[in-house]
């Protein structure tokens, strides 16, 4: 299924309206999930079932969004900052993404910037690319 | 406390669909108050009934061994008032189901009007919240509320109907 990346952030963009209850107009390319569009836990789930349905394919949570099992694990964080070998795992786990700043200052209150939109159609665009 | 919401289930398709009924008396109490003159079945009380079709939808598909929590109600919309001595239909069906959730979409009807459609998130509690404990026994499925099973699903045998329901 080949789509180009205004065709996936339109059926991104829709399921998050659903999803969370959004206007669609705030759900920009650079919008953060729970900072801007105030997603909790439970809606990641919503989101990874949705995207399933609308690009017709399996989505393991923890790859679309790894943040949950690298925090809960002491070798990845230490001191709220995320170590040497979280850092690592990260950007294997995310390696459809630039992780930027992140790399910086890894406190673990700023992982949640790394989920944007942005990042669920880079994510969307690497799985059908790789089809 | 747990009380049960449904009064039986009609059809019981394990992991896909459930089909249950809630008879609405005027001897249930908060319909006096609920308004009194104007007895009407409070919309949260029609969630709370597609919550427990739905969720019992949901554990028996992994075998009660979840303890499935209502997470989420994605959309609740409603038609029609549920007033004392109507027969509500839930029809629940599972859209999606992981290891740590499920997502189902459901119509309650009225012979043939529909009354509302309730779509809700369900949460594997010991499979989310990582590092919360929660306790052993599966407080979400009691006896009681398996025992809505009994006759419509047999032995876990899969779906079937209940046998006043066969010609």
């Amino acid at each position: 299924m080949a789509m180009s990346r205004d065709e996936i952030f339109g059926e991104v963009q829709e399921v998050l309206v659903d999803a969370l209850g959004v206007d669609d107009d705030e759900v920009t390319a650079e919008a953060t999930l729970m900072g801007d569009l105030g997603a909790e836990s439970i809606d990641f789930l919503d989101i990874v079932f949705r995207l399933e349905k609308a690009f017709e394919m399996k989505i393991p949570r923890e790859e679309l969004f790894p943040a949950e099992s690298l925090m809960n694990n002491p070798d990845f964080v230490n001191n709220g900052k995320l170590t040497e070998t979280g850092l690592t795992e990260l950007k294997n786990k995310m390696s459809y993404i630039e992780i930027g700043e992140f790399e910086k200052d890894p406190d673990i209150n700023k992982l949640g910037d790394l989920f944007t939109v942005n990042t669920i159609v880079s994510y969307i665009d690497s799985k059908l690319n790789a089809a | 406390m747990r009380w049960i919401w449904i009064d039986k289930f009609v059809e019981f398709h394990s992991g896909e669909r459930a089909v249950a009924v809630k008879n609405v008396t005027l001897a249930e109490e908060h319909l006096h108050d609920h308004f009194p003159g104007f007895a009407v079945m409070p919309e949260t009380l029609c969630i709370e009934a597609m919550a427990q079709t739905a969720g019992i939808l949901v554990g028996e598909a992994k075998n009660f061994q979840e303890k499935v929590i209502l997470a989420k109600i994605k959309k609740a919309v409603f038609y029609h008032y549920v007033k004392p001595g109507d027969t509500l239909i839930l029809d629940a069906k599972i859209e999606s189901i992981a290891p740590e959730a499920a997502s189902t979409s459901g119509k309650i009807t009225l012979g043939e009007k529909l009354i509302a459609e309730i779509d809700l998130m369900f949460s594997h509690i010991d499979q989310n919240l990582a590092g919360k404990k929660f306790p052993e026994e599966n407080f979400v499925f009691t006896d009681t509320f398996k025992s809505l099973l009994q006759g419509v699903l047999v032995d876990g045998a899969g779906s079937s109907t209940p046998e006043s329901e066969q010609n």
